[in-house]
């Protein structure tokens, strides 16, 4: 739309010519101007997808040479020999998220409920603003934490001593997700469960949870799935152990701390079982995930 | 509000209040169920803030010693030598910032531009893909991190990025690209911070800019904004707050980042101008040296480190969700 359309009568002066032109060039410049900054949108994606894709591709190139049977069933071998596994990692890492489960999942979920109970108390607002806080919080602390209260008084590392530190992270991530989950519980339900008689624990446990579980359940698994591959709370805890070792009070080897071990030793037997045990723990870590993908959709699916 | 009356109103409907006597057991069993309910959700909230005092108390407790040794010295000192039994912790702290602020200075824009990317432009079948490969990106542990920039990154910048920067650019005449191109360093650990706050950036920023009304956009298209328009002045100047607020929880991330870092840094207590050289960090430095420290008051410093570290990255994440809500309760 130039100034010549809009007067409309006569032949356009020059001054009007002149105006339509600088008109015409100005929308041009900032049509391209807009082009180039959507192409730049386009870039940005494509370059924050290149790293993920280049781990994938290494890990599964560096990595899958080195899985096999035996990396699963057998014990680390000294550096030389060649072969062996981390059989004790893989349960180690195990029992510390379910250790970390069986601490983070009761008090998260309680707290969620709670949130979505009683939205506006003081400490409903504290809870949920803290929540989010020690989300953000870097996850060392929480070993230092966990190391001050459970491992330096009775001075020695332990498996539960990692739990423990790995389900405070937990605790965080499922009070939210629960939160966020039991909300969606249309409130009809809740009435239509007391209007019945139900008592008000037995409506919260049995319609709302039961309603929410789906939502809950993926909630707890991706906050699982964090927790899967933490390293720097297990430095202080768990501590790692070269031994098969499943007693929960004594030191006890992980995944994620194996890969740390062998990636900054200098033999390239143990690059080569850092790759796989890299690979294996994004496994479970995708597992995990995926099972947390399959809990929504079949929540939703079934609302449709 | 309106739900609680209901709640009662329906309670009072389901019982009406009869008098103690003639109660039967399962009333009364009903009210104890309902107490010890009440009770235990208000007891597992309360944890919440017990733990976040523990954990200030906890690490205040072990890096007690060493504060009330070195004082205000302790942040300002470079000088560390466990030997000696003098601790100062201005190069973690300093390779803290300057890790942290790389890291941001290369994932903000892109992170930004996934975001616009995301919710703007584009094309439906691409948005799901997109946006579940950058929260993967989240998903993938530190350790993995650390691991392929060992020996991919570290490789990669040692053989190509460095010495182009260094002699191909000439930006080697600047102090903070000279040097020796250690493959471990500052620019490593800054790089792959910048992979690891990435997509937390991008998903707050995500959900700031589909929290923007439809009609903000639409009165900028109906002025004849082109598309870049709407979202540099509408959509933007609107969320502008939600996304400061996204990128201090990239910092949050990036502060306290532990194994990544330490695999990546090199680990070496020096303030260095240059990017080239290995450094420390707050998190690194705690997590390298707390298996082999030779003593109390050296433990005790790596605590007054991490402590230092837990007042910085709460601060960080309290000021960022205040933002983040402000901008959500606009909505």
């Amino acid at each position: 739309m130039t100034a010549t359309s809009v007067r409309g009568s006569g032949p356009p002066s020059g001054r009007q010519r002149a105006v339509a032109e600088r008109t015409e060039r100005t929308i041009r410049r900032r049509r391209v101007r807009s082009s180039i900054m959507v192409g730049l949108m386009y870039v940005a994606a494509a370059l924050a997808i290149l790293p993920l894709l280049l781990i994938v591709i290494h890990l599964i190139r560096l990595g899958a040479t080195s899985v096999n049977w035996a990396f699963f069933t057998q014990m680390q071998r000294p550096p030389g020999e060649g072969g062996g596994g981390m059989a004790n990692a893989i349960v180690g890492t195990l029992i510390i998220i379910a250790i970390a489960s069986g601490v983070g999942l009761p008090v998260g979920i309680g707290a969620g409920l709670y949130l979505a109970e009683k939205r506006v108390t003081m400490l409903a607002t504290t809870v949920r603003f803290l929540a989010d806080v020690l989300n953000g919080l870097p996850s060392i602390v929480m070993g230092i934490f966990a190391w001050e209260l459970l491992v330096k008084p009775v001075r020695h590392f332990s498996a539960l001593a990692g739990g423990i530190a790995l389900g405070a992270m937990m605790v965080p991530m499922v009070t939210r997700t629960t939160e966020e989950m039991v909300r969606l519980v249309p409130i009809s339900l809740r009435e239509a469960a007391l209007a019945l008689g139900y008592s008000r624990w037995r409506t919260a446990l049995s319609i709302v949870l039961r309603t929410a579980l789906g939502g809950i359940v993926t909630g707890a698994l991706v906050a699982m799935a964090r927790i899967a591959g933490e390293t720097a709370p297990l430095l202080f805890t768990a501590l790692g152990n070269q031994f098969w070792s499943t007693a929960l009070r004594g030191p006890i080897a992980a995944l994620p701390l194996q890969i740390f071990n062998y990636a900054i030793s200098p033999y390239d037997e143990w690059h080569a079982q850092a790759w796989a045990g890299a690979l294996v723990l994004v496994g479970i870590v995708f597992v995990i995930s995926l099972a947390a993908r399959v809990a929504t959709r079949r929540r939703f699916g079934a609302g449709d | 509000m309106t739900e609680v009356l209901a709640r009662d109103a329906a309670h009072e409907a389901a019982g009406p209040a009869p008098t103690r006597s003639s109660r039967s057991w399962t009333e009364i069993g009903s009210e104890i169920g309902d107490r010890v309910y009440s009770w235990s959700i208000t007891g597992f909230a309360s944890l919440v803030p017990i733990l976040v005092l523990l954990i200030f108390v906890a690490v205040g407790v072990a890096a007690w010693p060493a504060l009330r040794l070195f004082g205000v010295s302790f942040l300002t000192s470079s000088d560390w030598d466990p030997v000696a039994g003098h601790f100062g912790a201005a190069p973690a702290i300093y390779g803290t910032i300057v890790s942290s602020m790389l890291a941001l200075l290369v994932a903000t824009p892109l992170a930004l531009g996934v975001a616009v990317f995301l919710s703007e432009f584009a094309p439906v079948w691409l948005r799901q893909p997109v946006a579940f490969a950058v929260d993967l990106l989240a998903a993938v542990p530190s350790v993995i991190y650390g691991l392929w920039g060992i020996f991919v990154l570290i490789p990669i910048l040692r053989e190509y990025v460095m010495p182009f920067l260094r002699d191909t650019l000439h930006l080697g005449v600047l102090p903070l690209f000279s040097g020796p191109a250690y493959g471990s360093s500052m620019l490593a650990a800054g790089l792959i911070l910048a992979i690891m706050c990435l997509p937390y950036i991008s998903a707050v920023t995500r959900e700031v800019l589909l929290a923007v009304p439809r009609s903000q956009r639409e009165a900028a298209l109906a002025l004849g904004a082109t598309r870049w328009e709407v979202i540099r002045d509408a959509v933007i100047p609107y969320a502008r707050s939600g996304i400061i607020g996204g990128v201090m929880l990239g910092l949050g991330r990036a502060l306290g980042e532990t194994m990544a870092v330490t695999m990546l840094i090199g680990n070496r207590h020096e303030i260095a101008a240059s990017l080239f050289a290995p450094g420390y960090t707050m998190a690194s430095l705690i997590a390298n040296e707390f298996s082999e420290a030779t003593g109390d008051l050296h433990l005790s410093a790596l605590m007054a480190v991490g402590f230092v570290l837990l007042l910085v990255t709460f601060a960080v994440n309290a000021l960022a969700r205040w933002l983040v809500w402000q901008t959500a309760r606009e909505r």
